[in-house]
C-alpha cells in the first residue's frame, strides 16, 4: 500500500519537472496574436452567413436540420475555443465546464419521449374539438 | 487578512497530458483550477449554471413545438421586413446575428489589449463593444413591438400554436436582458479601464480587492457567452 503510495508520488514528480517548461509561457494572461482573433471573427461571419442562406434559399428537410446545427456547432466551438480561450485552459477546467452541457442532451431525449407521448394524446383524446 | 483569497493566479503548476492530469489537478492540495484565478473560474461556473437556464428554455419550447397539433407559425415569415420594396425573410434576426459577432469580435481583441496594458485602445473597443450591444438591444425591442402591434401576445397569435408567443418573449426576453447586463457590465469596466485602476491596482469601492485586467478577460468571458446563446437561439427559434 504504502509502496505504491510512493511510486505514484515519484512518477508524478518527475512529470512535473518534465512539463514545467511549456506550462511557464502561459503565465502571464492570455497573449495571442490580434490576426487570430481577425480570422475567427471572419469565420464567423462566414459561417453566419452560409445559416441565414439555409433559410433564404429555402433548404427543407432533413439536409436543412443537418445544416442548421452543423454551422451552429461550428460557431459555438469557434467562440467557445478562441474567443473564450478555452482552448489554452488546463483540462481540469475545460473538462469541469464544458462536459456537464453534454449531459443536456440526455434531457433532450427524455423530452422528445415525453412531447411524443403528449402528441400523440392530444391527436386521440382532442383532435376533434380543435 | 484581505489577501488570504488568491487574486491572481501565482506561479504556473506544471501541466500533466491528458486524463491523468485532470486528475492531479483535481485530487491536489487546495485548488483544482490551477492557473485560473478564482474571479475566472468563478465566472465560467456562473455561465455554466446559465447555460442549464437557457438549455431549460430551449428544451421546454422544443417540448411545447413538438406537442403541439397546432402548426407553429412559421418564423421565416414572422419576422421577414419589407426593406426598399423588396421583401426578404428574416432579415432583421440576420443583422442581429451579425452585430452580435461583431460586439464580439471586437470584445476579444479588448481582451488582448488589456493584457498589453494599453488603455485607450482597450475601453475604446469595449465601449465599442457595448454599442454594438445597445444596438443589438434597440433592434429586439424594435422586434418586440413590431411583433405585438401584429398581434403576438403570450397566449396567442394569429399564425398559429398559441406557444409561439410565450417562447419567444421567454428566451429573447431573458436573451436581452443578459445583453442589457452586458452593455452595463462593459460601461463600468471601460471607465475603470480608462481611469488607469489596473495600472495602479486600485482596490474596488466594493470588495476592496486590487483590480487588475484580468477583470476584462472575466467580462469578455460573460460577453462572448451572450454571444454563444443567441448562436443557439438563432439556430433553433429562428431557423428551425
Amino acid at each position: 500500500m504504502t509502496n505504491a503510495a510512493v511510486h505514484v508520488e515519484g512518477s508524478q514528480h518527475s512529470l512535473q519537472a518534465h512539463v514545467l517548461a511549456p506550462a511557464a509561457s502561459h503565465a502571464k494572461g492570455q497573449q495571442h496574436p490580434i490576426k487570430l482573433y481577425l480570422v475567427v471573427w471572419g469565420w464567423l461571419f462566414v459561417l453566419s452567413t452560409c445559416s441565414y442562406m439555409v433559410d433564404y434559399l429555402g433548404i427543407h428537410g432533413n439536409l436543412r436540420w443537418f445544416l442548421i446545427v452543423l454551422f451552429m456547432v461550428l460557431k459555438a466551438g469557434l467562440i467557445v475555443a478562441v474567443f473564450m480561450h478555452m482552448a489554452w485552459e488546463r483540462l481540469a477546467l475545460a473538462y469541469a465546464i464544458l462536459l456537464p452541457p453534454v449531459l443536456v442532451l440526455v434531457f433532450v431525449s427524455i423530452m422528445v419521449f415525453e412531447s411524443d407521448y403528449t402528441h400523440l394524446l392530444r391527436l386521440l383524446f382532442f383532435a376533434a374539438s380543435t | 487578512m484581505a489577501e488570504t483569497a488568491l487574486t491572481n493566479a501565482g506561479q504556473p503548476t506544471a501541466q500533466i497530458a491528458g486524463f491523468r492530469g485532470i486528475a492531479a489537478d483535481w485530487s491536489s492540495d487546495q485548488r483544482a483550477f490551477k492557473n485560473v484565478s478564482w474571479g475566472k473560474a468563478m465566472m465560467w461556473i456562473f455561465l455554466l449554471s446559465d447555460t442549464f437556464i437557457f438549455s431549460c428554455f430551449l428544451l421546454s419550447y422544443m417540448t411545447a413545438r413538438m406537442s403541439t397539433t397546432v402548426p407553429w407559425p412559421n418564423p421565416s415569415e414572422v419576422f421577414a421586413l419589407n426593406l426598399g420594396g423588396k421583401h426578404i425573410p428574416l432579415i432583421l434576426i440576420a443583422i442581429m446575428t451579425f452585430i452580435l459577432i461583431s460586439s464580439s469580435g471586437t470584445m476579444a481583441m479588448a481582451v488582448n489589449f488589456g493584457y498589453r496594458r494599453d488603455r485607450v485602445k482597450t475601453a475604446a473597443l469595449m465601449l465599442a463593444t457595448a454599442a454594438f450591444g445597445a444596438t443589438f438591444v434597440s433592434m429586439q425591442a424594435f422586434e418586440w413591438t413590431k411583433l405585438i402591434m401584429e398581434g403576438v401576445r403570450p397566449w396567442g397569435n394569429p399564425w398559429g400554436a398559441a406557444q409561439f408567443g410565450s417562447c419567444f418573449f421567454l428566451i429573447t426576453g431573458f436573451h436581452g436582458t443578459h445583453v442589457t447586463i452586458g452593455v452595463i457590465f462593459l460601461i463600468a469596466i471601460a471607465r475603470k479601464v480608462l481611469r488607469g485602476d489596473f495600472d495602479v491596482e486600485r482596490r474596488g469601492f466594493f470588495t476592496s480587492r486590487k483590480g487588475y485586467y484580468e477583470i476584462v478577460e472575466i467580462t469578455g468571458l460573460y460577453w462572448h457567452f451572450v454571444d454563444l446563446v443567441w448562436v443557439f437561439i438563432f439556430a433553433f427559434f429562428y431557423l428551425w
